[in-house]
């Protein structure tokens, strides 16, 4: 039956992608940026909302949730997956409600009220079978690849507004963004970059390559240089991973101790990031965020020798990404 | 106070007596200077170091050298006027077998007196003024190979002096013997007893229960906490180290030897970490007549975290590495390392390996950063426990009793 091949064929891609989010974890598999997660998962969920068997909205919508906390479980530090979950499932609601006729404000109040009243009304609400609901999913859904597509464009394009000439901009490890936002800027200003590497991956040499090959002043510099530095730098520019509902930011390590050295010498502090980094999570508890890995890249196993007996009395750290405290203070501006 | 607004307050007018003339190594970019360094080299027969690599302009003023082109290479063996332990002392200064300000200045004075045992003085010369002659080529030398630290400095002062004031009518076995121990009972007094002196009181300062955050490897700082653990103080340590230098691993090594428990992080974690830390220790390479502490790069990061974290920073250093310099970043006056440190091979790639070839890619490895003083809590030196301001009353009284 070609509707069991279907299926079959949609599982089988779930189940791979699935895969692939284990094991891109540290940065090693073949999903690699914020990005092609965030195209990868959208893609994905086209081809459910077009394979799968479903007939009304909130069938979809019981799908995709399904679906998206697999794929979160599989890993949790990718917030990126989720987000694109949501986004689709606000688009579902959205064109269910357009199919319904229902104006936007009215769809607001509804929503209030709902808020306010019991929630059995909101359940069945999704039921209703539209015949060109599937199709107006999917076009929207392709409206949001193309938003996606362009996003790192849309970034760039601002660079001339916050990089004056003969400026000194630091920032840290690797960011497409950063990469794209500095480049554009570099095609008419000349400014200096100072680099921060980020041990032990040590991204900012791919950074500072990439910048330098396009005949940007380019400075490497170790992380513990950073506050040394910044009394030079005029602006600090750098990427993340996740923007948090508070503002905060979710980012490789070493952010927080750039943001601080910054304000201490008021240097201003500019974030860019892609809409889909953006997330409603809060920073609940100072442990929730943090990423670990295997602690061999700091010290590793054959440095052991000089440390025989005593290597179990000895814990070693290596922390992926990090949790920025509390914004304003910090924070100058997000370049979305 | 009001002056805490004020970092330094240059004054206009210098004593007749104090000439301080602006020292050759940050004036690298000023070419009739370095054309004089050129001329009074090649009257001592000391060959030139030559910079290496693309200098970032910030740094234009400093030198940078290779660690592969030590200036030994360009000697001729056996060197006529250069001490043999004085070329050893030299090319492990820059090749950084010897480092660490204690260790240098241990070494330069062991080195020194080989050379005051060796010397004979010649006839119609005076062991006080020849003596002194003879050390200069040595100093440029060394200075050559790699700048002196400010307690070298000291060091080197205190020698000159002490030779000076040699009377003429001396002979010379006698004087040799004085100043040898002359040079042992420094090394005794202002190194290891001071070290012994500050243990004490910085032992004062551990509790049980104490999670202690030490960066790098300052020998002064694992005396303190081998001794605290000796007197049975229950605390935990956590090992901040940077890259390239990577010093933190002797210091984790020589603590977990004694049976220290330790937590052993890089630099970037540091704001995961501090949470957990009930107290900074840091070392320091010089103190500042303002105040600043000048240690190794990486220091004022870490304590400006631990003041962001409200952790209390106590920095330990010993008075005869009191400078009376005065600076307020870490750019007027610094070490430029080699900048091929910086490169690293991961996976098999080294992303950095042409980038002398990129004309507009540079690699900058500082080894020394200034503190402010508004966030070092204490300073731990043999005199006692003092802030950080209190360092200039600290060279007066210094002077005074010189």
């Amino acid at each position: 039956m070609p509707g069991a091949d279907k299926e079959t064929d949609l599982t089988e891609r779930i189940e791979a992608f699935l895969a692939d989010l284990k094991r891109g974890g540290s940065g090693t598999g073949p999903l690699r940026g914020s990005g092609e997660m965030a195209r990868e998962t959208t893609y994905l969920l086209r081809r459910i909302t077009a394979q799968a068997r479903w007939s009304s909205a909130g069938d979809l919508m019981e799908i995709i949730r399904n679906e998206g906390r697999r794929m979160t479980a599989a890993q949790p530090s990718e917030t990126t997956v989720g987000n694109m979950v949501r986004r689709v499932l606000k688009i579902i609601r959205e064109e269910y409600a357009r199919s319904r006729g229902s104006s936007e404000e009215t769809e607001q109040q509804e929503s209030l009220h709902k808020l306010l009243t019991a929630g059995e009304l909101s359940e069945e609400n999704f039921r209703q079978h539209f015949v060109h609901l599937k199709a107006n999913v999917i076009e929207a859904i392709n409206e949001l690849l193309t938003e996606l597509d362009g996003t790192t464009d849309n970034i760039a394009m601002q660079a001339l507004e916050h990089i004056h000439s003969n400026e000194v901009i630091m920032t840290v490890g690797r960011s497409r963004t950063v990469e794209a936002f500095l480049k554009d800027a570099a095609r008419k200003r000349k400014f200096h970059v100072i680099v921060a590497e980020c041990a032990p991956f040590c991204q900012g040499h791919e950074m500072a390559t990439g910048l330098s090959k396009v005949g940007i002043e380019t400075t490497v510099i170790a992380d513990a240089a950073i506050f040394a530095v910044m009394s030079r730098v005029n602006k600090v520019i750098i990427g993340t991973q996740t923007v948090l509902a508070n503002g905060g930011l979710r980012a490789v390590n070493g952010t927080h101790s750039v943001a601080l050295a910054a304000r201490h010498h008021s240097t201003p502090l500019i974030i860019c990031a892609p809409m889909f980094k953006l997330s409603p999570q809060f920073p609940n508890e100072e442990d929730t965020f943090h990423k670990f890995v295997s602690p061999h890249e700091v010290l590793p196993f054959t440095a052991g020798s000089t440390l025989i007996e005593n290597l179990f009395q000895c814990f070693i750290l290596l922390r992926l990404f990090t949790k920025v405290s509390v914004t304003p203070e910090v924070i100058n501006a997000l370049s979305v | 106070s009001g002056l805490g607004m004020f970092s330094t307050i240059i004054c206009g007018f210098l004593s007749p007596l104090v000439v301080k003339r602006l020292p050759e190594h940050v004036q690298v970019d000023d070419p009739a200077v370095v054309k004089r360094l050129a001329k009074k080299l090649e009257r001592q027969q000391i060959p030139l170091r030559s910079d290496y690599g693309y200098k970032v302009s910030l740094f234009s003023h400093l030198h940078q050298y290779s660690r592969k082109a030590p200036l030994t290479q360009l000697l001729s063996i056996p060197s006529t006027v250069i001490h043999p332990s004085i070329v050893r002392l030299g090319l492990q200064y820059s090749q950084g077998i010897v480092a660490g300000s204690n260790a240098r200045s241990v070494a330069l004075l062991h080195a020194f007196k080989q050379v005051i045992r060796d010397y004979t003085t010649p006839p119609n010369e005076e062991l006080s003024r020849d003596l002194v002659n003879k050390l200069k080529p040595y100093i440029s030398f060394l200075n050559q190979c790699r700048p002196l630290s400010a307690s070298m400095g000291n060091a080197i002062k205190y020698i000159k002096k002490e030779i000076s004031n040699i009377p003429s009518q001396c002979k010379e076995e006698e004087a040799k013997t004085k100043l040898l121990k002359c040079i042992d009972r420094y090394i005794e007094e202002k190194i290891v007893l001071a070290a012994k002196a500050i243990s004490k009181y910085a032992i004062e300062k551990i509790s049980d229960g104490d999670v202690i955050l030490v960066y790098g490897c300052s020998s002064l700082v694992n005396h303190i906490l081998c001794e605290a653990f000796e007197k049975s103080r229950k605390f935990r340590v956590i090992v901040v180290d940077s890259r390239p230098r990577l010093e933190g691993r002797e210091a984790l090594r020589r603590l977990v030897q004694r049976g220290i428990s330790c937590t052993y992080v890089l630099i970037s974690a540091l704001s995961y970490i501090l949470p957990e830390v009930s107290k900074v220790f840091l070392g320091a390479h010089a103190l500042l007549a303002n105040g600043y502490v000048m240690s190794r790069v990486g220091t004022s990061q870490i304590a400006l975290v631990a003041r962001t974290f409200n952790v209390p920073v106590l920095v330990c250093c010993e008075t005869y590495k009191f400078c009376e310099r005065v600076q307020t970043d870490s750019f007027v006056s610094n070490e430029l390392d080699d900048p091929d440190d910086l490169m690293v091979t991961r996976k098999g790639k080294t992303q950095l390996e042409n980038w002398q070839d990129v004309s507009s890619l540079g690699l900058l490895n500082l080894v020394y950063d200034v503190t402010p003083p508004d966030f070092v809590d204490l300073v731990i030196t043999d005199l006692g426990m003092i802030p950080c301001t209190s360092v200039p009353v600290v060279l007066r009284v210094k002077n005074l009793d010189q």
